[in-house]
C-alpha cells in the first residue's frame, strides 16, 4: 500500500502512531491508582491561600522556582523530606515547576513565618543582598479582588463557608500570597 | 496559461513578514529578562516584572515566530511539491488576520499576568479556542490542497506538514482543557502528578511538532533544491519519519525524573528519549549523505550553510537531549541553566536557521527577484551561529557547575552551599555573557530582517495577468 499517495489514509496511521504513546503513559495513567492518589490525606486550600496561589500563578513565579524535591541525599538536606505524590493531589494546576532561578519552594512553610515573607517579598535584597528576585512591595497596596473566590471554590470543590469569603474583604494580594507560601509543605494531616 | 498552475502567494508573504516581526519582538524581550537576571531593578512595573515576561518570551517566539513561519513555508511548499494552488486563498487572508489580532491580544493577556502557568501553554481559555480555531483554518487549507494536488507521490516534506497538522491539534487540546472561572481565569481538568504528565507530554510534543516537524519539512525540500543534489535515501526518510512520530510521544515524562511521578513512566521516557536518537539521525544522515562529493558548497552556497549546520544543530540536540533524560545526568543538570542552554541550541541552531534558509530560498521566488545581497546572509549566519555557541556554551558551564554547587556534601553529610544564594551568583558573569550572546543573535537577526525586507523592496512590480 503507497499511503504517500493518499494522504487522508497517510493522516489516519499518524495519528493512530501519535495515539499509542500518548494512550500509554500520558491518558490511561489518568485512571490508575498509584498516578491519581488518594485526596482524603490532604487538606483542602482555604480561600485566602487559593487565592495566593492563583497570584503565584499570574505573577509567574513558577518561572523561577520550582516545588518538588527530589528523593537524593543533597537534595532532602537542602529542602527538607521529598516530594510525594499526595502532596499535589488536589493542585490544578500542578506548579512543579522546571527551573531553580532560586530555591525549590515545596517546604518553604516549614522554614520561614509569614513575617519574613512579608520583609523578604517587600525587598529580597534587604535580607540577601545579592538575590535577583524582583521586590513585590506593590503587592501590599493591592486589595484582594474577592469576586471569584467563592466560583473558584466551587470549580474546584474546596469546602468553605460565606464567612470564609467576607472575612477577606479587607486584605491585600500580598497577605494572600504568604498565606499559601506559609501552607507549603503542610498540605497533609498528621 | 491554461494548463500553468497559479500559485497563491498573499498569504504565504503574509506569514513571513508576520514572523519575522513577533520574532524580533520575541527576541528583544529575550534580552530583557536575561538582563532582570542580572539586574533586578530592571523589573520597572508589575507588568514588565521577569516572571510575566518570560512566557511573553517563549510564547512570541513558539507561537509568534515559528507558526507564521511555518503557515508561510507550509502554504507555499504544498502549492510547489502539489503543484496545485492553496485551496482557498480567501481563508489564509483571514487567517493571517485573525493570526496577528490573536497575537496581539496573546501578548496583552500575558502582560495582565493572565495565564494558565502550563510552560508553552499559558494563554487562557478563550485564547486557547481562538488558537484551535487558527490551526482548524490553516488545516484546511494544507488538507485541501493536497487533496487537490496534481503530483501523485506526496514528497517526504509533505508527511512531516501533515503530521504538524495532526500533532500539533491532539497535543494543544489535549493539554489545555481546562475549567473556566471567569473569561480570564481557568484552572486544569488534570491534577497533581497527572496535570503534571499531560503537561510535559504537551511541551516534549510541542518540541516534536513545532521544533522538529516544522524544520524537517522545510529541510527535505530546501537541501535537495539549493544543494541540487538528489535526498541521499527515499528509505531512510520512511524509516525516520515513522519511528519519530511514533516515539515521540512517549517521552514527555524524562523532564519529570525524579519526581513523584510513577518511575515506570519515568523509565519508559528515558527508554524512548534514547531511541528517538536513531529517527533523528536518520534525518541527520540523510543531509550529511545528500552532500556527498559535494561538500564544497558549504564554503560558497549561503543556502547550504544554513541548511547543513542546522541540521548540525539538530544532531546534537538530539543526542544532548537524550542524555539528559537518563537519572544520573538528569540528577546534577535538571532545574539548571543547562537546559536553557540545551533549548536554545535547538530554537537558535536548528529552527532559527532552517527557517532562514527557507525564507531565503523562498521569498525571492515568489518576489520573482533575487537575494538582495548574498554577503549579509552570510553575515547573518556567522553572527547568529556565534551568538547561539555563546549562549548554549555558557549557559551549559555554570549550569553543571551550579549542578555540582547544589549537591556538594561535607564528609559529614551537611551541604557544603548551605545557603542557596552562595549558588546563585556565581551565575551572573555567565549570565552576562549569556545576553551578549543573545545580543550578537538579534544583530544577526536584524541583518537578516534588513536582507528580506531590501529583497522584497527591490522586487519588480507585480505582473497583472
Amino acid at each position: 500500500m503507497n499511503v504517500d499517495k493518499k494522504p487522508i489514509t497517510f493522516m489516519i496511521l499518524a495519528v493512530l502512531a501519535i495515539l499509542v504513546g500518548t494512550l500509554l503513559t500520558t491518558f490511561i495513567p489518568l485512571f490508575v491508582g498509584t498516578v491519581s492518589p488518594s485526596t482524603e490525606k490532604v487538606i483542602p486550600y482555604k480561600p485566602l491561600e487559593l487565592e495566593g496561589r492563583d497570584i503565584y500563578i499570574r505573577e509567574g513565579c513558577n518561572n523561577c522556582h520550582t516545588q518538588t524535591v527530589r528523593p537524593l541525599p543533597f537534595e532532602t538536606r537542602r529542602y527538607g523530606s521529598y516530594s510525594q505524590l499526595e502532596d499535589s493531589a488536589i493542585d490544578r494546576p500542578h506548579l512543579w515547576g522546571s527551573k531553580r532561578t532560586g530555591p525549590d519552594l515545596a517546604r518553604v512553610g516549614r522554614k520561614y513565618p509569614a513575617a519574613w515573607h512579608y520583609l523578604h517579598m517587600k525587598s529580597p535584597q534587604s535580607m540577601f543582598p545579592q538575590s535577583n528576585m524582583p521586590s513585590y512591595a506593590w503587592l501590599a497596596d493591592n486589595k484582594l479582588s474577592t469576586r471569584y473566590t467563592e466560583k473558584k471554590m466551587k470549580v474546584l470543590g474546596y469546602p468553605y463557608t460565606a464567612e470564609n469569603i467576607t472575612a477577606l474583604k479587607e486584605l491585600t494580594e500580598m497577605d494572600a500570597l504568604v498565606a499559601y507560601l506559609v501552607r507549603l509543605g503542610k498540605e497533609l494531616k498528621q | 496559461m491554461a494548463n500553468e498552475t497559479r500559485y497563491e502567494y498573499d498569504a504565504v508573504k503574509g506569514f513571513a513578514i508576520s514572523s519575522l516581526f513577533w520574532g524580533v519582538v520575541g527576541l528583544l524581550v529575550g534580552i530583557l529578562i536575561s538582563l532582570q537576571l542580572v539586574y533586578p531593578q530592571l523589573n520597572l512595573t508589575p507588568w514588565l516584572t521577569y516572571g510575566r515576561l518570560r512566557p511573553i518570551h517563549t510564547n512570541a517566539l513558539i507561537y509568534g515566530f515559528t507558526i507564521p513561519a511555518a503557515f508561510s513555508l507550509f502554504f507555499f511548499l504544498v502549492q510547489r511539491l502539489g503543484r496545485a494552488p492553496l485551496a482557498f486563498p480567501g481563508l489564509a487572508k483571514f487567517t493571517l488576520y485573525l493570526f496577528n489580532i490573536a497575537i496581539v491580544l496573546a501578548a496583552l493577556s500575558l502582560f495582565a499576568g493572565m495565564n494558565q502557568s502550563k510552560e508553552y501553554s499559558e494563554l487562557e481559555w478563550p485564547l486557547d479556542i481562538v488558537v484551535v480555531i487558527l490551526w482548524v483554518l490553516f488545516s484546511v487549507n494544507i488538507i485541501g490542497t493536497i487533496v487537490r494536488r496534481t503530483e501523485e507521490q506526496m514528497y517526504v516534506s509533505l508527511w512531516y506538514i501533515l503530521a504538524t497538522v495532526v500533532g500539533v491539534a491532539i497535543v494543544y487540546i489535549g493539554n489545555n482543557i481546562s475549567m473556566p472561572v471567569s473569561l480570564f481565569k481557568s484552572y486544569s481538568v488534570y491534577a497533581g502528578a497527572n496535570d503534571a504528565n499531560v503537561q510535559w507530554w504537551f511541551g516534549h510534543n510541542a518540541v516534536a511538532f513545532v521544533f522538529t516537524t516544522i524544520p524537517l519539512a522545510v529541510f527535505y525540500y530546501i537541501l535537495p533544491k539549493s544543494s541540487g543534489a538528489p535526498l541521499y535515501s527515499h528509505r531512510l526518510s520512511i524509516v525516520g519519519f515513522w519511528s519519530l512520530v511514533f516515539a515521540y510521544l512517549w517521552t514527555g515524562a524524562h523532564h519529570l525524573v525524579y519526581t513523584p511521578l510513577p518511575d515506570w513512566i519515568q523509565t519508559v521516557a528515558i527508554a524512548f528519549s534514547i531511541f528517538l536518537i536513531a529517527p533523528s539521525w536518520a534525518s541527520v544522515i540523510n543531509g550529511y549523505g545528500t552532500m556527498n562529493g559535494r561538500w564544497e558548497q558549504i564554503r560558497n552556497n549561503y543556502l547550504v550553510k544554513f541548511i547543513i549546520l542546522g541540521i548540525t544543530f539538530y544532531g546534537l540536540q538530539t543526542v544532548q537531549g537524550p542524555s539528559q533524560a537518563v537519572r544520573a545526568f538528569s540528577a546534577l543538570i535538571h532545574y539548571t541553566d543547562w537546559v536553557p542552554g540545551h533549548v536554545h541550541m535547538g530554537t537558535m541552531g536548528w529552527v532559527t536557521m532552517t527557517i532562514s534558509a527557507g525564507f531565503y530560498y523562498m521569498l525571492p521566488r515568489i518576489y520573482n527577484t533575487e537575494i538582495y545581497s548574498v554577503k549579509l546572509a552570510n553575515l547573518h549566519f556567522w553572527l547568529v551561529l556565534v551568538g547561539q555557541l555563546v549562549y548554549s556554551v555558557t549557559m551549559w558551564i555554570t549550569g553543571i557547575r551550579q549542578g555540582a554547587m547544589w549537591r556538594a556534601l561535607n564528609s559529614d553529610g551537611s551541604l557544603v552551599y548551605a545557603n542557596f544564594i552562595e549558588t546563585l551568583t556565581p551565575n551572573y558573569p555567565f549570565w552576562n555573557l549569556r545576553t551578549l550572546g543573545g545580543v550578537i543573535f538579534f544583530i544577526g537577526f536584524l541583518v537578516f530582517v534588513y536582507n528580506i525586507a531590501k529583497t522584497i523592496q527591490l522586487a519588480p512590480a507585480p505582473q497583472k495577468a
